[in-house]
């Protein structure tokens, strides 16, 4: 039984991490600020609820596991809410989503102050 | 195993303070800070399980909502400014 625990904690905390580093580097090379906040945010839910997973299955029942789960369902709550307060604040400056065509990554997307 | 997702996450954490660094917009930055707040708390809570110290745990807990919250309080701050550029220009 312990087995199969360090063996199904061990690939959830793997999978964790590749979505974690999928989303760092998404974070990187997305070109404008829309699509990024895409890629950090599933970092922000599915990375690290995969690690917070992976740990609960190291931890067994108790106190512990209690503390996983309040850490898993607050970064949840808070990653989530802090992504939409970001992109409605970002629309509301006026940094313009780039809809069609190609983009050149220096600009971001900020609208030029012709 | 607890070892290479430390590992992984500290390289999550290099990226996105790349990111902050060339984030043309000031929104890139505020997102990067975020990225790279909620890697702490799982490095934190990662450490606290490689060391075998579940204290750590509460630290986690307290810096998930530390981060949410200066976010907010940042895009709150923010907010008022890009207002007042828009006046002068108008």
């Amino acid at each position: 039984m312990e087995i199969l625990f360090d063996i199904v904690s061990w690939i959830c905390l793997v999978a964790g991490s590749f979505f974690c580093l999928t989303g760092g580097i998404g974070l990187l090379r997305f070109p404008e600020f829309f699509s990024r906040i895409h890629a950090a945010s599933i970092t922000d839910t599915l990375g690290a609820g995969l690690i917070m997973i992976g740990l609960m299955f190291q931890a067994g029942w108790g106190l512990v596991l209690a503390k996983l789960i309040l850490i898993l369902l607050f970064s949840l709550i808070a990653g989530t809410t802090a992504s939409h307060a970001m992109a409605k604040a970002a629309l509301k400056s006026g940094l313009q989503p780039q809809v069609v065509g190609t983009m050149d990554s220096e600009t971001g997307g900020a609208p030029s102050k012709s | 195993m607890f070892t290479i997702t430390a590992l992984v996450i500290l390289v999550v954490m290099a990226l996105a303070l790349v990111r902050a660094f060339k984030g043309p917009t000031l929104y890139d930055r505020i997102l990067a800070v975020n990225n790279f707040g909620t890697k702490t708390v799982l490095l934190v809570a990662v450490m606290g399980f490689l060391y075998g110290r579940p204290e750590f745990l509460d630290i986690a807990i307290v810096y998930v909502l530390i981060n949410f919250i200066s976010v907010i309080g940042i895009l709150r701050f923010f907010e008022y400014a890009g207002k007042k550029n828009a006046e002068e220009e108008a």
